[in-house]
């Protein structure tokens, strides 16, 4: 068995996408000895995919307010945000640009040498009237420029790395964490590391829909190793597909391409979006879009009647789309073969984005319960965390502002905590490994039996269809069943490669067992909640239902499917109105 | 249809040297290689390693070489490459298994010429820096970088003499060197004017063509030349 390392750090952060390296940042300007774990290296985090832009209330190209972005963030959340967070989004994203752009973001400008600011969706000025210009970004490839630049800061200030760590255990005992368990990918190897402060920063979980624009490695690890651990997860129904995803893979291209005028058409020519969202047209919210393409698809308006629509680039010229969005329109010619300067290109919904997950505090601090119950020592931020700063929608651009101030957030209350507790480390539990290396030798010594990767295979397909962009009591009764028989099949799981070295077979196959629990926490909430809000869409609840539904769910892993608790939603300036665009 | 994929196979803990084996697998002509991968591991032999995770060309994991080529597996297709198609690791690399190439030395070699922003003035106080789009637009290529390796490891003078800097730690220090907002640049030039730097390119354009993402490397490599030129 050998004897396991033990690596001691004040804190310890999971996953290096924006969150993670902005609170490392924070953590190495502190001074606090912290080490980031990656189960790729930083560089390779999805937030380098995002495209189109983050939206602070600059005011750079218009009159704007962090007020108005903070309305906007609530509305388009169907007002299932909690608004003290939401106003803190919206005010820190203007300092979180402006430091952005000083540690040498390569923001597009404007003439006068600012930064440039384009429309997105959702994004309105002055409470509703009309698109605004918030979102900065560095032509469609943003999120991959604010990770490099963290990154780059992060090799600047001498953050310590363990790329290609899986953190496979988080080590909780008597409410308190302790620290994590690490898989070096390399040999094979389990490492414990003791920390007073552990922050999850592990994104999201899209991996277990069919369609989806999220990463191979979004597989909901922090998510499901904390439900594990009796930490629930919060608001997990509401999902959010993005409209415009390559047809078949999923492949997502970008908000900004409508920011820049592009225009969705069915089948007849047609512009629909003038019939769903009058004022905000194509640059209505995500949820809203998603639906109009899904019920034009449905009502047999799709392309030549198939399962996708057109978005329209060509009549905005080569300039613009050689100059504003170079990645996606290649994309385009890449995967489809299509030429968006003078073709439409098909586009459908794809899974993109997880409102729901860890809840936390406004300081990034895990909570336990419908009281807000702090767990000591785990922290989390981005995609995995729930604010909520998204509710029932997330508007674009706001999860790069997310993960940075709430990574921010994270990093300073790490700060905090450790020095109030004069660095010293809690104590490991004993033999602190050895549950997850029964986990995994059980897999690997299993001499036959499921394929993890078919069990994946089948979940996705199943929660596109019954637990997708529409939902009914009947279709996710379904899905419970389809679940609780995955289940059982991967308790099963066998893998054909033993070996130590660089085994991913192992890990890809642990990896669905978290896309299974994220997958039982979604569809439990999701069949409680008897109404349509925002992302999460009942067929047979059409209405929001604010007298009985305006409150967080949390769900707790238990035998026989999840418990489910409810909490108040934060309401301070804006009262919940009907959300219309 | 069915396309033939050959793949350099290698597992330290089996293996002395590198062997090919070979898959038959079905194929849609818009299939990326990456799918093929997929394909065999998931469906035939699971211990076939590689690293992936974006699967659209922007995080960089998957660079190896295909039909002698540097490139990404996920923005490859197959009716680029007709029906018979040869997957091997990143030549010049220390191969940990399959199509898993050490990155360690390459990461150190990104590091070694300062990738980040050294500017000695203090940023004006709660607003940005100015800076012209025209000051912007000089650099713009050299930030489209995603580290995957494929030109360093495409270029022949990096073979023959691994300790080269190579073309993805200059096009880095480029990004930087041509930002008028640094104020650093003779510091990095210093490193690059080095013998294992910028001298030992010979203008083979490999790397251009390895390039995913399209930088013009070999113009950043010669940009960064001549800047070490003018300031002798």
């Amino acid at each position: 068995m050998g004897q396991v390392p033990i690596h001691e750090y004040q804190a310890v952060i999971v996953g290096a996408g924006g969150a993670g390296l902005w609170a490392a940042l924070e953590l190495a300007r502190n001074g606090v000895k912290a080490a980031v774990l990656t189960k790729l290296y930083p560089t390779r985090s999805h937030t380098g995919a995002a495209q189109g832009g983050i939206c602070a209330a600059l005011g750079n190209q218009e009159e704007d307010h962090p007020e108005w972005h903070m309305y906007d963030t609530i509305k388009g959340g169907d007002y299932l945000v909690d608004q003290d967070a939401a106003e803190i989004l919206a005010k820190e994203a203007i300092e979180t640009v402006i430091q952005l752009e000083h540690m040498g973001l390569p923001f597009n400008r404007t003439a006068d040498g600012k930064i440039d600011q384009r429309r997105f969706g959702g994004h309105t000025r002055n409470f509703g009237e009309a698109p605004v210009r918030r979102a900065c970004y560095a032509a469609d490839r943003t999120g991959h420029m604010i990770l490099q630049t963290l990154y780059q800061q992060c090799i600047k200030h001498g953050v310590e790395f363990f790329d290609e760590y899986h953190v496979v255990d988080v080590l909780i005992e008597d409410g308190v964490t302790r620290g994590v368990v690490g898989y070096c990918i390399a040999d094979g190897s389990l490492h414990v590391f003791r920390s007073a402060a552990v922050m999850f920063a592990t994104g999201g979980f899209g991996r277990m829909f069919k369609i989806t624009s999220n990463a191979f490695s979004l597989t909901g690890d922090g998510c499901a190793l904390a439900y594990r651990r009796g930490v629930p997860l919060e608001d997990m129904e509401f999902f959010q597909f993005h409209p415009t995803g390559i047809v078949g893979i999923g492949i997502l291209l970008s908000e900004a391409a409508r920011g820049e005028g592009g225009i969705l058409r069915n089948d007849l020519g047609e512009r629909f979006m003038e019939r769903y969202a009058p004022t905000m047209l194509d640059l209505a919210p995500r949820d809203m879009v998603s639906r109009a393409i899904v019920t034009e698809i449905r009502a047999g308006r799709g392309i030549g009647g198939k399962d996708y629509v057109y978005m329209d680039l060509t009549h905005l010229g080569k300039k613009v789309i050689d100059e504003k969005l170079p990645d996606i329109t290649e994309f385009a010619r890449v995967y489809q073969g299509i030429e968006p300067i003078t073709q439409p290109v098909p586009i459908q919904p794809t899974a993109h984005y997880a409102m729901g997950g860890i809840p936390t505090t406004n300081e990034s601090r895990v909570i336990i319960d419908e009281k807000n119950t702090v767990l000591p020592g785990l922290y989390a931020a981005g995609e995995c965390a729930c604010v909520s700063v998204h509710g029932a929608n997330r508007l674009g651009t706001n999860s790069l502002l997310d993960i940075l101030v709430f990574g921010r957030r994270a990093g300073l209350s790490m700060t905090q905590d450790v020095r109030a507790a004069s660095g010293a480390l809690p104590e490991l539990p004993a033999a602190a490994a050895e549950p997850v290396r029964a986990e995994i030798e059980a897999m690997r010594s299993r001499p036959r039996g499921e394929n993890a990767q078919h069990i994946r295979i089948e979940l996705a397909d199943a929660m596109m269809e019954d637990c997708g962009v529409f939902r009914t009591a009947q279709s996710l009764n379904d899905m419970t069943r389809k679940l609780r028989a995955l289940r059982a099949r991967y308790a099963d799981v066998a893998i054909k490669d033993t070996g130590r070295v660089f085994n991913t077979e192992l890990l890809e196959a642990r990896e669905v067992g978290y896309l299974l629990d994220c997958a039982e926490a979604t569809v439990a909430a999701a069949l409680a909640r008897t109404e349509s809000r925002g992302g999460h869409y009942r067929e047979d609840f059409p209405e929001r239902n604010d007298a009985d539904w305006l409150k967080h769910s949390l769900a707790y892993r238990a035998e026989g499917g999840p418990d489910l608790k409810y909490k108040p939603v934060t309401i301070t300036k804006f009262q919940p109105k009907p959300r219309t665009y | 249809m069915q396309v033939e994929l050959r793949v350099q196979r290698y597992d330290p803990e089996r293996d002395k040297t590198p062997h090919w084996e070979k898959y038959v697998v079905q194929s849609e002509p818009m299939d990326r290689v990456l799918d093929l991968l997929h394909r065999v591991k998931w469906e035939s032999d699971g211990s076939l390693t590689f690293r992936r995770s974006c699967a659209h060309g922007v995080c960089g994991s998957d660079a190896m070489m295909i039909n002698g080529r540097n490139r990404l597996a996920c923005k490859i297709r197959v009716d680029q490459l007709g029906r018979k198609i040869s997957v091997a690791p990143l030549p010049g690399m220390k191969v940990i298994k399959d199509l898993v190439v050490d990155m360690d030395e390459f990461f150190a070699k990104y590091r070694s010429v300062m990738p980040y922003l050294m500017a000695d003035d203090e940023p004006p106080a709660n607003e940005e820096r100015r800076q012209s789009a025209h000051d912007r637009e000089r650099y713009d290529d050299t930030t489209k970088c995603i580290l995957c390796a494929a030109c360093t490891s495409s270029c022949p003078s990096f073979w023959a003499q691994p300790e080269y800097v190579g073309p993805a730690a200059i096009v880095n220090a480029h990004r930087f060197v041509f930002d008028s907002r640094d104020d650093h640049a003779h510091e990095r030039l210093e490193i690059l004017a080095d013998q294992d730097g910028v001298w030992r390119c010979r203008t083979i354009f490999n790397c251009v063509d390895a390039c995913p993402r399209g930088i013009n490397i070999t113009r950043a490599i010669l940009e960064v030349n001549g800047a070490i030129g003018e300031r002798r």
